[in-house]
């Protein structure tokens, strides 16, 4: 696969160590169930992997059908110029029926975060382009739904619960 | 470049194959809303990306018209009209659409049932529905690109992309040349 379905520590927001030879992508939309479902398995990983895991996350949000992705995923990138893309990204996975703009206010709020600004920089796009750079190189990348992993540059298409995805990610382990 | 012949053949699979690039593209008349119809034809001059799918409502087909809906801008941006194709009829159709946001046409190959997907090789007889085939056709009516995916998996968006580059790049060498 191609390099534009592994993390780039350069440009992603990465969680876990930069130095990690396990490399988890995943392309998710703040308000699709799935994504919802997938997040504490994504947790359970990350800690199980620890240091051995490299975890990147890209946006895809279909705005059409759920209307609060696009605020959302800005709210995360809005958060992350403020040091906090993970606490946001977090909260929003696991408030995914709160996620209207004044529940992103109040997010950002309990994360410490300039709410304020956070919220500017949301409602005026700030960080609309970024996303769809995001999501476009999904849908070079084979990206057809969310949430779509990449394992190692691969896509998974395999069940997405815990111990498949952790036999995908240590096939050695298993 | 066509996967048509990946697809497994069955004894009620004795159909012919799903039409390839440089053949003509059938033109056809389909009602598109109640009481409106689009014809293939009056889509020349631009390209057109024809989605053929198996149903509204089917939980991978909305992935894919969601999909196809949130790539619009970058389908435009090759002139290209997209069009969702499918035997169900309008009202299916219009209810579809409504709930999921498209805004792009579901034309209803409705009646006679699936005789458009016929006409491009697409049409399961098995299940009565279209495949999920994707034709790229050019601007002057000639299928540049297809691709018949298994009924199940979402072919997603960037075969199309791809094969809108090709055809752009092309015709600009062709200018280029004039």
């Amino acid at each position: 696969m191609t390099a534009l379905t592994l993390p780039d520590p350069k440009r992603d927001h990465i969680s876990g160590s930069a130095a990690g030879s396990i490399k988890l992508l995943e392309y998710g939309d703040y308000e699709c169930p799935f994504c919802g479902d997938a997040h504490p398995i994504v947790k359970e990983i990350q800690r199980r992997l620890g240091d051995d895991l490299l975890f990147a996350f890209r946006h895809f949000p279909l705005t059409n059908i759920h209307p609060h992705a696009e605020h959302a995923a800005e709210s995360a990138e809005a958060a992350g110029a403020q040091g906090n893309f993970w606490g946001m990204h977090d909260l929003l996975y696991e408030n995914q029926g709160a996620l209207e703009d004044e529940n992103l206010v109040e997010y950002a709020a309990e994360l410490g975060l300039d709410d304020a600004r956070l919220i500017r920089e949301v409602t005026s796009e700030v960080y609309a382009r970024r996303i769809r750079e995001d999501f476009k190189s999904g849908v070079r990348g084979g990206v057809n739904g969310t949430p779509t992993f990449f394992v190692n540059g691969e896509r998974y298409d395999g069940i997405r619960d815990l111990e498949h995805l952790l036999n995908a990610l240590t096939p050695q382990r298993a | 470049m066509s996967t048509a012949t990946a697809e497994p053949q069955t004894e009620s699979n004795s159909r012919r194959p799903a039409l390839r690039p440089g053949t003509p593209a059938p033109d056809f008349t389909l009602r598109c809303t109640p009481n409106q119809t689009l014809s293939l034809s009056d889509c020349r001059g631009r390209p057109v990306v024809l989605a053929f799918y198996p149903a509204d409502w089917s939980p991978v087909c909305g992935d894919q018209m969601a999909l196809y809906n949130e790539m619009l801008d970058e389908f435009q941006n090759f002139q290209a009209q997209l069009l969702g194709i499918s035997v169900d009829g309008v009202w299916c159709h219009a209810a579809f659409a409504g709930k999921t946001k498209l805004r792009f046409p579901l034309l209803a190959d409705f009646e006679p049932k699936g005789a458009v997907a016929r006409a491009y090789g697409v049409y399961d007889e098995k299940d009565g529905v279209c495949e999920r085939a994707l034709f790229v056709i050019n601007a002057n009516g000639i299928i540049h690109w297809s691709y018949v995916s298994p009924m199940g998996v979402n072919p997603g968006a960037n075969g199309i992309l791809s094969a809108l580059e090709d055809l752009k790049a092309k015709s600009e060498t062709l200018a280029a040349a004039k």
